[in-house]
């Protein structure tokens, strides 16, 4: 007998969902609230209208901080890469900055756009343009020399040669990098909610916790930070499987 | 363009391609390898020329040369009595592998070199080409669909759809296996024949060169030298057990230095 793909992690989570109900029955204190708790908790939230409000809230700051560092960090990694001349100037400067924590920009942020929804975005453009940054430049540098020659033969204009080879030779790492990256967004959004703003997922879970020890609605935040950045990553990998986008894959 | 019979290799017409006193030295960690010296070619119009040598010879930086991937240190190559300085369109280099965009379609492939053609004219030939390389049926298929000789005869494709006077092949048939190989002979052949471009054909393949060639050109090993020409004066189609074509098998093997049994 076949069991459908998702059968066996639905039951393993259900099993575990289970254990944990029964240990927290059997020690009964402020470990951690149970299942039902935090199912209870979702409910909650649903019915005071806040879930739907926190979700977009923080979708809002991901999806600009996101953007904006995408629409300048690979136009100029492109360019880099395939400028060795300026990538050798910048490279050292990028090196640097590269492995600071965009929370580390944190008094930074708050400093240049006070406490609000400006430093959010700006700090998820800041810990998502270097990671894309290098992802342009290497996948430039990773373009097989015969697409490059092969574009060059055919005597296209400068222009037709981004657009007709150097962008579809590249759209495949930048996915990767730009799935990779949603993620980092999704990691930095909920840490500046806990700091600069009053709405959003990350707020909640502070909030939840200031407000009157309410462990039910962390664990709820938790919970629906997990599954949007589950959604999210689905979403992107959907992107991948686009054929003229994954050729990488499906070329030995 | 009408073929007239009387235009036999080595008569005096101005020649498709001329290399003079063509040199190519390349700079390995501050130290100067040359690769090419000297090497004098004539090639008319509508011939069909192997390159053979040794294996790392040079054959490949040659033919990049003459097609303008790379600029010669010494000496000059023309075409049409015009110095070649770059890449261009009216001569398109077929590559050993890889060569294909994988993210566009057979179609797209073909059409690569046509966005300024009008659309029933870009069609017209994409589907003429489509039927000249047999791949009928493949038309909305990606390369990664195809096999390597489909994926080669592709690339062949390309190239004369834009119709270039000139088709550079390095290694066409290099990493495809030995009986597809023999096929593409005969196809590259039956283009050639109802085309008739100028080729210049990289092989390490001594019966290839043979069964393809109305010249070899014979190189030296590094720095590469011209060491021979060897017209193959065999009709096609080629009888490859004929005594005359055994004959110019062995004068070939031992221009390039092998020993006749093993």
């Amino acid at each position: 007998m076949r069991f459908p793909r998702w059968l066996r992690p639905a039951l393993f989570i259900a099993a575990l969902l289970a254990i944990w109900e029964i240990a927290v029955d059997l020690h009964p204190g402020q470990i951690l609230p149970g299942p039902v708790s935090v199912a209870g908790g979702i409910v909650d939230l649903l019915q005071h209208g806040l879930l739907l409000k926190y979700v977009v809230a923080s979708l809002f700051r991901v999806t600009w901080g996101f953007i904006l560092a995408a629409v300048l960090a690979i136009p100029i990694g492109l360019a880099l890469g395939w400028y060795r001349r300026g990538e050798l100037a910048f490279n050292p400067l990028v090196q640097i900055f590269r492995p600071v924590s965009p929370l580390a920009w944190i008094p930074i942020a708050i400093l240049w756009f006070g406490v609000g929804d400006l430093a959010a975005i700006f700090l998820i453009f800041v810990g998502c343009f270097f990671p894309l940054l290098l992802t342009a430049m290497s996948a430039v540098h990773n373009i097989p020399a015969v697409y490059i020659n092969a574009g060059r033969n055919f005597g296209l204009s400068p222009s037709a040669f981004v657009s007709r080879v150097l962008y579809p030779a590249v759209i495949p790492q930048l996915l990767v990098g730009l799935r990779i990256t949603l993620g980092v967004a999704w990691l930095v959004v909920v840490a500046a909610e806990m700091i600069s703003v009053n709405s959003g997922l990350g707020f909640l879970i502070v909030d939840a916790r200031n407000a009157g020890n309410r462990y039910d609605l962390v664990l709820a935040g938790m919970v629906i930070i997990g599954v949007i950045g589950l959604l999210l990553d689905i979403g992107m990998r959907s992107l991948e499987q686009i054929k003229s986008f994954r050729w990488r894959s499906l070329e030995s | 363009m009408s073929q007239t019979q009387v235009v036999v290799s080595g008569t005096k017409s101005a020649p498709k391609l001329r290399a003079e006193h063509l040199g190519v030295v390349y700079d390995r960690d501050g130290q100067s390898m040359p690769v090419l010296e000297d090497i004098d070619l004539d090639i008319s119009d509508g011939e069909f020329i192997c390159l053979v040598g040794p294996s790392g010879c040079g054959k490949s930086t040659l033919l990049n040369a003459m097609a303008g991937f790379l600029s010669p240190t010494s000496g000059s190559v023309t075409i049409d009595r015009e110095t070649v300085t770059g890449p261009d369109p009216r001569r398109i280099l077929v590559f050993q592998e890889r060569g294909v965009f994988p993210w566009l379609t057979v179609e797209g492939n073909i059409g690569f070199g046509l966005s300024k053609l009008p659309r029933a004219e870009r069609e017209r030939r994409i589907a003429h080409y489509v039927k000249t390389v047999r791949l009928e049926g493949f038309e909305n298929s990606y390369p990664s669909d195809l096999s390597g000789g489909m994926k080669q005869r592709l690339q062949v494709a390309r190239a004369l759809a834009v119709n270039p006077d000139i088709l550079f092949l390095d290694e066409p048939f290099g990493a495809l296996d030995s009986i597809t190989r023999v096929i593409m002979r005969g196809e590259l052949l039956r283009i050639w024949q109802a085309e008739r471009r100028t080729i210049l054909f990289v092989t390490h393949d001594i019966d290839e060169a043979v069964q393809l060639a109305d010249r070899v050109v014979v190189l030296s090993s590094r720095p590469a030298r011209i060491k021979e020409v060897l017209t193959i004066d065999i009709a096609h189609p080629r009888n490859i057990s004929s005594p005359r074509y055994l004959e110019l098998r062995d004068e070939l093997l031992k221009q390039i230095g092998l020993a006749y049994e093993i």
